[in-house]
């Protein structure tokens, strides 16, 4: 009984240790004084290795995602002789919902396990150590470009994932299953809203790039050195953000849509 | 070399994204870059509006010619006052139009119709339009058709 309350306890002390650790983390590697000469092609190094070489799975599942959405969505309205709406349907679940959460979620797997990974391998062999010996900052070298670069190529992966997902659902809905065009576009234009739709999904992919690859960055940077250390702390880069990025969305909806 | 690649991926993602916002701002969400702001405000009363929510049509004949720009309680009247933004261009309203709340479809969104009426003085800034219709709310229609059912 004890003994149990006593391991509940240490827990939740390491749980609370770990999150000030990466809220100092965050601190350090954030609140640097600027030096855009050295950390510019750091920072589009990272750029490229998370951003760039995500596109391509962006884009064939953005693809796919609004294929599918147009094609359950006809069979669904066809029923009540109301399919033009088919491109409204996809267009507000695309901006709204699918594009931040799923391309986050891709986004965790691909780009923050590979992130914590290198980080923790970095650890391991003591690359970190050695830099902070020969007076260089990890923080300001490793940690700081890793994180602007999730922070900023996650919004940018949401839009070009809306939009190939909108061009997707209109491959199938117009070219396909013969839809009118003018009323597919219209219909989605009368119903989607820049500011409530568009901005809000931006704002939501803002959050979850930044949440994303914080737990990221933080889980490579405080990964146990060793091999099965590495492998436990990837694992939990994915679960960790995929729970955040779920969880996150429901209340950030309910913040933005709940107005009720 | 290497880092010229990299510098031209980089800037091809966020030419991509930058692509994208565009697209989703004009071709998906419809905002259009010339200023509707313009026009002028009328107004009507209404018994009841039954659903009717602000940015919804103002149309004639099924054109669209303005959006129902605030929905308030007239405390005095204790009706429901739309204020509606018509634009600039349609300066031909008579000052005897009248107003009614329509139902686009079967269930489909509530809109305002405007029918024209034959005076030569038309609505300007600020005018109310007197003659008007309420919203067909089904439960009253139900409600007049039982009572009629049981009186009969």
């Amino acid at each position: 009984m004890i003994d149990q309350l006593q391991r509940i306890g240490r827990g939740t002390l390491d749980r609370l240790a770990a999150t000030g650790r990466s809220g100092q983390m965050l601190l350090q590697s954030l609140f640097v004084p600027p030096a855009p000469k050295e950390m510019l092609p750091l920072l589009i190094k990272q750029l490229h290795f998370v951003g760039v070489l995500s596109l391509v799975i962006i884009f064939v599942s953005g693809l796919f995602i609004g294929m599918v959405l147009g094609l359950q969505g006809y069979t669904i309205l066809v029923d009540y002789g109301s399919e033009q709406a088919v491109g409204q349907m996809v267009a507000l679940s695309l901006v709204r919902e699918l594009a931040p959460v799923v391309t986050a979620l891709l986004f965790a797997g691909r780009a923050g396990s590979a992130v914590t990974a290198e980080i923790g391998l970095m650890k391991a062999t003591e690359q970190l150590a050695s830099y902070e010996m020969i007076g260089v900052d990890p923080m300001r070298r490793i940690i700081a470009p890793r994180l602007w670069a999730g922070f900023i190529s996650l919004p940018l992966l949401t839009m070009i994932f809306a939009v190939v997902g909108i061009w997707g659902g209109s491959l199938v809905a117009v070219d396909w299953l013969g839809i009118y065009s003018g009323s597919f576009w219209a219909n989605m234009q009368a119903s989607v809203d820049f500011s409530t739709d568009v901005l809000n999904g931006i704002v939501k992919s803002l959050v979850f790039g930044f949440v994303v690859i914080w737990i990221a960055v933080f889980q490579g940077y405080d990964a146990v050195p060793t091999s099965e250390g590495i492998s436990k702390a990837t694992t939990r880069t994915v679960v960790y953000s995929s729970l955040a990025v779920l969880g996150l969305d429901f209340i950030l909806t309910a913040m933005m849509f709940g107005e009720i | 070399m290497q880092m010229r690649t990299l510098e031209i991926g980089v800037g091809a993602l966020i030419l991509a994204g930058v692509i994208s916002l565009v697209t989703l701002a004009i071709n998906v969400s419809g905002l259009s870059l010339t200023d509707r702001a313009g026009g002028y405000t009328i107004y009507a009363r209404f018994e009841n509006i039954g659903g009717l929510t602000e940015r919804a049509k103002v149309s004639l004949s099924g054109v669209q010619i303005g959006e129902v720009s605030a929905i308030r309680i007239d405390s005095r009247m204790l009706m429901a006052d739309v204020e509606m933004r018509i634009f600039s261009e349609v300066d031909y309203l008579s000052i005897d139009s009248s107003a009614q709340i329509l139902t686009a479809g079967l269930l489909g969104e509530k809109y305002i119709g405007i029918t024209p009426g034959f005076e030569e003085e038309t609505l300007q800034e600020g005018s109310r339009i007197e003659d008007t219709q309420s919203a067909l709310v089904l439960e009253e229609l139900i409600g007049k058709f039982l009572f009629n059912k049981v009186s009969e």
